[in-house]
């Protein structure tokens, strides 16, 4: 029969060994110890110091675990959002530079936080895209509401709303100023500075456009 | 007194006053800037001065300037139920001793102003400005009726010397006590009575760790310790241990990290000036840089030597080991003056440079270890200390010519390791600013490849 008491120490398998530094009186004044420690600081500070005046710094973001002084400065220095990042939204424009939003209504429908506010209008007549789309009189996004889903571009059938424009959403001094009308979500561009949209865009009368003509109604 | 005393006596005090004020100032900047450096931070750097449309950032530095003018424009707040007077009288009590304190630190040796006077009269370039012999003192000169004396480089020459700075560094106290007691605030009572305590207990080792170096220079004044270090060895080779003691004491008596349990900001808030805002806060922040330099003024003077530079005496350079004089170079009277004293302003910077070492490397003591550390250990070997330089004293002053002739060999040669080392620290220190550390590239995540691919990160001008 196994011992039961006193217990057999099991040997640990993983245990990591405690090296303990050795009692001596050098150790007890701490002198050592203290000269190291002030050494290291120095040895810090003068690397560093060296590298702020000679403005030898590493890169923040290509060098990120270099030694010395990694910080971002942020408003000087800023790190680019991932390439999928969902920025502030905007409307994507056709080559006459009206949008190419149809007003559809479906990003306002998607959108979970409600934040997207559309005022469909009616082509003139006699316009060519009458009776085919429309378009929004009135585009409004509150940037304060909006919860940065980005179910309003999945939702768009026209690819007119994008949030590829790597920019987050500015801080204001009041709320007005959060409630980004049409013309001012035309004016953003993509981070290549283009207001367009790589897709193709259909005109009612092209040969390429997918849907009906007043010519050939089924 | 005649008008050119008093006129040096203002220049005097402009120099120290002037100097402590604006290294305090400079002082908070290091420990901000410096304390960033050592932690790989950036620091403060926000603070921007504008003219003709270019900003000066001068690396942080006008931050302390932004910080006084804050200082000056914020509520002074008293609590309803504090002591009016006492409460407006502590930061003041906090401040002045630590101004009346260099006092009678000496920052240069003696100028011999009737030298220059009769020199200069003499026309010639070389007569201009005269060397003076190496012991002696300096002529009282007659120039035109008038007298002209020599001028101590100290603003008030005491016989008490070291006894008037205990009693100035130990009116400290009195401001940190009032300023608790006066707050009607729990944690600034505890503060104060931590400063109290903290600063009687360490007060007594640090005032009998002096008493061996006073024994060996046979003075209490500053001045002749000064002059004994020059002729002989720095305080720091005769009194290695008194050295040690006296500085962690004096660190104590700072009630800096990592001696700062008067204001321990994570047990007291902020001690015993916890209830202070405005300039009253900034005079106490300020009296405690003051107190660093003045600290370090005092070690550069019993310890360091002083204004003295290794080798350089008041007729010149002199290279001599015993009797064999390996250099001699005369040089004017003025150039050893001026730099003895640039030498002494180096050394205080030096030492409040390791005083912020030391704050942004050591960790705060607990307080039972604080008091076990000033009266188990560093008063019992202060004592020792007094004990054992006496023996070792007496039994030298009983020794031969010969003894003494081998002891100042070996004092010459302290003086050349202390410029050995100063030498080779500087070209250690040359040389590691012409070196260049190789930063590892690690690409990481699509921020790293845009980066990478703009060949670094873009820094645009700071807008506001």
């Amino acid at each position: 029969m196994a011992q039961a008491f006193p217990k057999k120490p099991s040997q640990p398998t993983n245990a990591a060994i405690v090296v303990y530094t050795e009692d001596t009186f050098a150790t007890r004044s701490y002198l050592p110890a203290i000269a190291t420690g002030l050494a290291t600081s120095m040895q810090h500070f003068f690397e560093n110091a060296r590298e702020m005046i000679r403005g030898q710094r590493p890169d923040p973001i290509t060098e990120p675990f270099a030694e010395g002084i990694t910080t971002v400065s942020y408003p000087e220095q800023k790190r680019h959002y991932p390439e999928r990042f969902r920025g502030v939204h905007r409307l994507t424009q056709r080559d006459d530079g009206s949008p190419r939003c149809v007003a559809c209504l479906c990003c306002s429908t998607a959108c979970p936080a409600q934040c997207i506010f559309i005022e469909p209008g009616e082509y003139a007549e006699g316009d060519k895209r009458r009776g085919y789309e429309r378009f929004p009189v009135r585009f409004v996004i509150d940037e304060l509401r909006c919860i940065f889903c980005g179910f309003c571009v999945e939702a768009c059938p026209c690819d007119a709303i994008r949030m590829d424009t790597g920019a987050h959403a500015a801080p204001y001094d009041s709320r007005e100023q959060f409630i980004y009308d049409k013309d001012t979500l035309l004016s953003f561009a993509n981070r290549a500075g283009e207001q367009l949209s790589e897709n193709p865009r259909h005109e009612p009368g092209d040969a390429s456009h997918p849907g009906l003509s007043r010519d050939n109604v089924h | 007194m005649t008008v050119s005393q008093l006129i040096w006596a203002i220049v005097k005090i402009a120099i120290m006053v002037g100097f402590v004020f604006n290294m305090a100032a400079v002082l908070t900047w290091f420990d901000r800037r410096g304390g960033a450096a050592i932690q790989d931070r950036v620091g403060p750097n926000r603070a921007v001065f504008k003219i003709f449309g270019k900003e000066f950032r001068l690396a942080g530095m006008l931050h302390p300037a932004a910080d006084g003018l804050k200082f000056f424009t914020k509520e002074f707040f008293m609590p309803p139920r504090a002591d009016k007077l006492l409460f407006r009288l502590a930061p003041i009590l906090s401040m002045v001793p630590v101004l009346a304190l260099v006092a009678v630190i000496p920052f240069g040796d003696t100028l011999c102003t009737s030298d220059l006077w009769h020199a200069s009269k003499g026309g010639v370039l070389g007569y201009i400005f005269p060397a003076v012999p190496r012991y002696g003192v300096c002529a009282i000169a007659h120039v035109q009726g008038s007298t002209v004396f020599p001028v101590d480089l100290l603003v008030a020459p005491l016989d008490v010397g070291v006894l008037y700075v205990f009693a100035m560094a130990g009116q400290g106290i009195v401001g940190a006590a009032i300023a608790g007691w006066a707050s009607d605030n729990k944690f600034s009572l505890m503060g104060a009575l931590r400063a109290a305590s903290q600063m009687v207990s360490y007060e007594v080792a640090m005032g009998i760790s002096l008493i061996g170096a006073m024994m060996i220079y046979g003075t209490v004044r500053l001045d002749e310790m000064v002059r004994w270090q020059g002729e002989h060895t720095w305080g720091i080779f005769a009194q290695p241990l008194a050295f040690i003691v006296f500085y962690t004491a004096a660190t104590a008596e700072n009630k800096r990290i990592p001696f700062d349990l008067p204001e321990a900001e994570s047990e007291l808030v902020s001690g015993y000036f916890t209830e202070y805002s405005g300039m009253s806060f900034g005079m106490f922040y300020f009296a405690e840089y003051m107190e660093i330099i003045t600290v370090a003024m005092l070690t550069t003077t019993i310890f360091l030597g002083g204004y003295n530079l290794p080798f350089l005496h008041r007729d010149g350079l002199t290279i001599a080991f015993g009797d064999n004089v390996l250099l001699h170079q005369s040089m004017p009277h003025i150039w050893v003056t001026i730099f003895q004293v640039h030498a002494f302003f180096a050394k205080v910077l030096g030492l409040c440079f390791l005083h912020a070492v030391i704050r942004w490397s050591l960790p705060r003591f607990r307080y039972d270890q604080l008091m076990k550390l000033g009266w188990r250990v560093l008063l019992p070997l202060s004592l020792a200390n007094v004990v054992v330089t006496g023996v070792v004293y007496m039994a030298i002053a009983k020794g031969g010519a010969s003894l003494w002739n081998g002891l100042d060999v070996v004092a010459q040669s302290t003086q050349a390791l202390v410029a050995f080392v100063l030498t080779v620290a500087t070209l250690r220190l040359v040389v590691g600013f012409l070196r260049k550390r190789t930063h590892e590239r690690l690409i990481v995540g699509s921020a790293g490849k845009m980066a990478a691919a703009a060949g670094g990160t873009p820094v645009t001008p700071m807008q506001a």
